[in-house]
């Protein structure tokens, strides 16, 4: 099945050519293309349920980096389906959506430039087989979404939350690179299937508990878990689309997928359990009970989603607890905890995406998301309202939406871990379903503030921008049909769990029969106590919103100087601080500075080297006879270079430095090097002129006035680098490791019809650093050209300072 | 810059084709005895820079009128030209090669890629060095 | 030979090492080039033996050459160096006119503390 790894690669070729189409075409909106793209990869995706349902699976590699086991695997099976059908699915409605609320006015060719690399990103996130691949497209997620946040990078709140996320997320992703190198490293294979498949195996190594740690805070900052939920929230101020596609229904999925994905391999451990139960239930008592003080619906939405997704984490905890029992039909029962995990993160993406796109289109029309200044919308915005309410009832589980149903199931998971017996469950088990039952009262609470804040109550159109109307037909079709989607799940659930669900399972619990992982939804179950809890939570959440004003007084205690996110901020802004402090330290800006760097690592390194090793040698018995010649050349050439210090005018510099070229020309006579002689006289000649007219512009040579301390620095270093310098030259010229290859080139008439050898060298043999030396010719030409004739005028100054 | 020197004006005006034509020889002869690519073109544009020392530069640029930087640009193509000509052939980038021919007056001439090669080298060294000089002198 | 020779390289790169330290900018350069004619002279040592053998052309001397290798790698940082001081030239030359100055220290481009 090749069309899988074509699947992941379609959204990023189609993200390749929005730049261009949306350049050619400009009457047509550049979504419809990126919308068609999508809605191909839905149906194409949709094709494979039918098959999937039955218990296959589709797996394709194209090699990559065999050497290293680094292949481009893609793997489809039921846990990947659902969420590349959520990422197409929910991707076609929000980018329908977002046709109509961006104004053409937007970059749109950037935004679904970026939307579509996400799609693609997110595919290859649930699809890939390997781990490395996995990571690749995993931070590949993190960038497009740092993109899309700071969409509207003019306001500084978007770039904050921007820069926000991508810290957070993208450390995340490292410690989960590094956790996958040390499952590489227990197990000796990059591919998840085999990982799975010899899970077990490794659980005693020493690495098992790192990597397990490693890979969960990767899964956590993705997935917005406490702590690491505080880029969540700050991350609203993306477009709309952009929060109900990135930040609500797919993205933030990635990190539940991934504990999904590994609960068979670390599932079973009480670690596992207790750390993916206890942060996913904290998370979602700290959502809930955050969302609802928030006074922006976008921000409640977005503590609400952090909640969500902390419930789903949980769930997906106590479901790993099957796989301590190993498979039995009495174990199979807590596997329902991961079917209604599964089950409720289908769930999430539809309520939830519907309530983004109504706050999203409330926002549009009024110009507000302010719950203070909103209200009594629900006779000017029917359809919203309805949809708002759809979504609002089903998040806060009541029937007839599949909200309730999937709460239900979450009271049955929590109640019945806490009587599983294990993990010492017999002292903290107890507060499983307390938390969850508290929690869900928040949750009905934020929910209802949402429908009866905004759209109920007085309608005050002195403090909206604009009167409030219902939007284009076109705004409502994509949350129309997630709110179809909410009630139709309600009455037709085993639908979906029959064949999505149960393939899904297959792949959390591999070692389990398939027949017993799946479970029938049943809307009506009796008077048990998961009907009782919510009866509960429905009064209680009743009484706590008609006398909100009384308690809302305890969120005074959580003050914001004592949150995580100032002590992000100050974590930022001490790093910041203390970096350019450090950094101008030593960079200082003046050239002299950096060379005294380069050469004092240069003498403590190099010369610390020889003297540590001992690597000198001094021998001048294969020394060529010196004659006189050679003698006077050789010390007019070094009072030569010593005068050039205590010149007086920059003449004098200039003959002096020309008498050294000339006596190297003159050593090349001496050493039989004709080529080198006649190069060297002629080049020292055009240098000589090039230095004369250059200085004929530049200022007057002076004497050195620098301060006589730093002077003795500069001599001293000068005399250790020249030291040090010689004895290396002199110990590489004493011990010849291996035989020259010179005496290959003697053959040169032969292979290159040339009798003078250094030509041969240089157009035959070694052409190709002639080639490009003649190419470094021609840019110093051209650099030079440049310099002189381009120069910056006044009006371009004006633009560069802007 | 104008040097008004009578008797290094004259010297100048023969010098130069002596410089000239050593320059053409050094290249022709660069692959059997010293010379070459590199040493025909420095010696050819020490050439050039000595007449614009002694005449002036509007003068010297109305007896050649070239644009020196095509000529540099032109011989880098030539250099590269001929590297990627070899692919064209099947063989390896920037292969060489060489044959004997009997051409009529000058008897059996070995005729090689080489020289292509060598004279775009040469083409280049021409243009940058006279680029640069003359950029530099022109600015003031 | 080799002896002699390295060790007058040595002083090229110590003089150069103490101009490329300096505050003017035209010192610096002047210490670049000097430091490539103290690396040719270096890489001439470091070939198989000096003056042994004649010219590297074939059909001079008597079938043995001095060693080729090192001349053209000489050759070739000849032009480089030429070209790397034209440029070099060049910057110090419009950094005097944008700046009117040729002091290292004073064209650090930003305050420091």
């Amino acid at each position: 099945m090749s069309t899988l790894i074509i699947a992941i690669m379609v959204p990023f070729i189609a993200a390749a050519m929005i730049p261009f189409l949306y350049k050619k075409i400009v009457k047509l909106h550049i979504g419809w293309f990126a919308m068609l793209v999508s809605t191909i990869l839905f149906i194409y995706l949709a094709r494979f349920i039918p098959s999937i349902a039955r218990g296959e699976t589709f797996a394709h590699t194209i090699n990559w980096m065999p050497s290293y086991g680094i292949n481009f695997a893609a793997y489809l099976d039921g846990l990947s389906l659902i969420l590349a059908l959520l990422i197409t699915g929910v991707g076609s409605l929000v980018i329908l959506y977002s046709i109509f609320y961006l104004s053409s006015k937007e970059s749109l060719g950037h935004f679904y430039t970026y939307l579509m690399l996400f799609m693609g990103a997110m595919l290859g996130v649930v699809m890939s087989d390997n781990m490395m691949v996995m990571y690749v497209f995993w931070e590949l997620t993190s960038i497009s979404s740092f993109l899309l946040i700071a969409f509207w990078y003019q306001r500084k709140r978007s770039r904050e939350g921007a820069k926000k996320s991508l810290l957070i997320t993208v450390s995340g992703g490292i410690a989960m690179l590094v956790g996958f190198i040390m499952i590489y490293v227990m197990t000796g294979t990059w591919s998840i299937r085999e990982v799975i498949a010899g899970a077990g195996g490794f659980a005693s190594h020493h690495l098992f508990i790192p990597a397990m740690l490693l890979l969960l805070l990767g899964a956590f900052t993705k997935s917005a878990q406490f702590p690491f939920h505080i880029w969540l929230p700050d991350a609203m101020e993306a477009p709309t689309p952009v929060s109900a596609y990135l930040h609500s229904a797919t993205m933030v999925k990635a990190g539940i997928y991934l504990v999904a994905r590994f609960t068979p391999v670390f599932g079973g451990e009480a670690i596992w359990f207790w750390l993916v139960t206890g942060v996913g239930l904290v998370t979602l008592f700290w959502g809930s009970f955050h969302a609802v003080r928030q006074k922006d619906l976008k921000a409640l939405l977005a503590y609400s989603t952090v909640s969500q997704l902390g419930m789903i984490m949980s769930m997906f905890g106590m479901g790993s607890a099957a796989l301590y029992f190993g498979y039995s039909t009495e174990s199979v029962v807590y596997t329902q905890a991961t079917f209604a995990a599964l089950f409720h993160l289908v769930n999430h993406s539809t309520f939830k995406g519907a309530l983004f796109m109504v706050i999203g289109i409330v926002d549009h029309e009024v110009g507000t998301r302010d719950i203070r200044r909103l209200g009594g919308l629900a006779t000017l915005m029917p359809f919203t309202f309805t949809i708002a309410m759809i979504g609002s009832f089903s998040m806060a589980g009541l029937p007839p939406f599949n909200g309730f149903l999937s709460k239900e199931m979450f009271f049955t998971a929590a109640l019945t871990i806490h009587e599983a017996g294990i993990f010492s469950l017999d002292a903290w088990g107890t507060l499983i379903p307390i938390i969850a039952w508290v929690a869900s009262i928040f949750t009905f609470v934020y929910s209802m503030i949402i429908v009866f804040k905004t759209f109920l109550g007085p309608y005050q159109e002195e403090k909206l921008e604009h009167p409030a109307k219902e939007p284009p037909v076109g705004m409502l079709i994509a949350p129309g049909i997630l709110a179809l989607a909410v009630v139709g799940i309600f009455f037709f659930p085993n639908l979906l769990g029959d064949y999505l669900l149960t393939p899904a399972m297959a792949g959390i619990f591999p070692s389990f029969a398939t027949e017993g992982l799946g479970v029938s939804i049943y809307a009506w179950h009796g008077f048990n106590r998961e009907i009782w809890m919510t009866i509960g939570v429905v009064v209680a959440g009743i009484l706590l919103y008609r006398f909100r004003t009384y308690w809302m007084g305890i969120y005074k205690i959580f003050d914001d100087k004592w949150s995580f996110n100032s002590l992000y901020s100050y974590v930022i802004s001490f790093m910041e601080e203390s970096s350019t402090t450090f950094t101008n330290s030593y960079m200082t800006g003046y050239l002299r500075d950096y060379m005294v760097y380069i050469y004092l690592f240069f003498i403590v390194a190099i010369g610390g080297t020889i003297i540590y090793t001992g690597t000198y040698a001094f021998d001048i018995s294969g020394n060529a006879p010196i004659t006189e010649f050679e003698w006077i050349l050789t010390f007019v050439m070094m009072i030569a270079g010593i005068s050039i210090l205590f010149a007086k005018s920059r003449l004098t510099a200039i003959l002096l430095n020309s008498i050294l070229g000339y006596g190297v020309a003159a050593f090349f006579v001496l050493f039989r090097a004709p080529d080198l002689a006649l190069t060297q006289t002629v080049v020292e000649t055009v240098t000589t002129v090039l230095f004369l007219v250059a200085y004929y512009f530049l200022p007057e040579w002076q004497k050195e006035d620098v301060p006589r301390k730093s002077r003795n620095v500069n001599l001293i270093i000068s005399v250790s680098v020249g030291v040090i310098f010689t004895v290396i030259a002199l110990a590489v010229q004493n011990g010849k490791l291996f035989e020259s290859i010179s005496s290959y080139f003697e053959d040169s008439y032969k292979l290159a019809g040339g009798n003078n050898i250094v030509n041969s060298i240089l157009g035959d043999f070694r052409a190709l650093d002639t080639m490009l030396e003649v190419v470094v010719l021609l840019i110093a030409g051209i650099g030079v050209y440049t310099f002189i004739r381009l120069k910056a005028k006044k009006e371009d100054e004006h633009i560069e300072n802007q | 810059m104008k040097i008004n020197n009578v008797i290094l004006r004259t010297v100048s005006k023969v010098v130069v084709f002596i410089i000239l034509t050593l320059a053409i020889y050094l290249f022709l002869s660069g692959h059997h005895s010293p010379g070459g690519g590199f040493i025909g073109g420095l010696v050819m544009a020490s050439a050039l820079v000595l007449l614009f020392i002694v005449y002036d530069i509007e003068t010297v640029q109305k007896a050649i009128p070239v644009d020196f930087k095509k000529i540099a640009a032109f011989g880098a193509l030539l250099a590269v030209g001929t590297a990627f000509g070899s692919i064209f052939f099947d063989v390896p980038f920037l292969t060489q090669s060489f044959a004997y021919f009997d051409l009529p007056f000058f008897g059996k001439t070995e005729l090689t890629t080489v020289t292509i090669f060598e004279a775009g080298v040469a083409l280049v060294v021409v243009g940058v060095v006279v680029t640069i000089i003359l950029s530099i002198s022109e600015d003031v | 030979m080799e002896t002699l020779i390295t060790i007058l390289a040595g002083v090229l790169v110590t003089v150069a090492t103490y101009l490329i330290l300096s505050r003017s900018l035209i010192r610096v350069i002047l210490g670049t080039a000097i430091l490539s004619h103290a690396a040719h002279l270096l890489i001439m040592t470091m070939g198989g033996g000096l003056k042994i053998g004649s010219v590297p052309i074939l059909g001079e001397g008597n079938g043995t050459f001095v060693d080729a290798l090192p001349q053209a790698l000489i050759l070739t940082s000849i032009v480089i160096s030429f070209a790397v001081t034209a440029v070099a030239l060049v910057l110090a030359y419009r950094t005097y006119q944008e700046t009117g100055t040729d002091k290292l220290d004073e064209l650090r481009g930003m305050k420091h503390e």
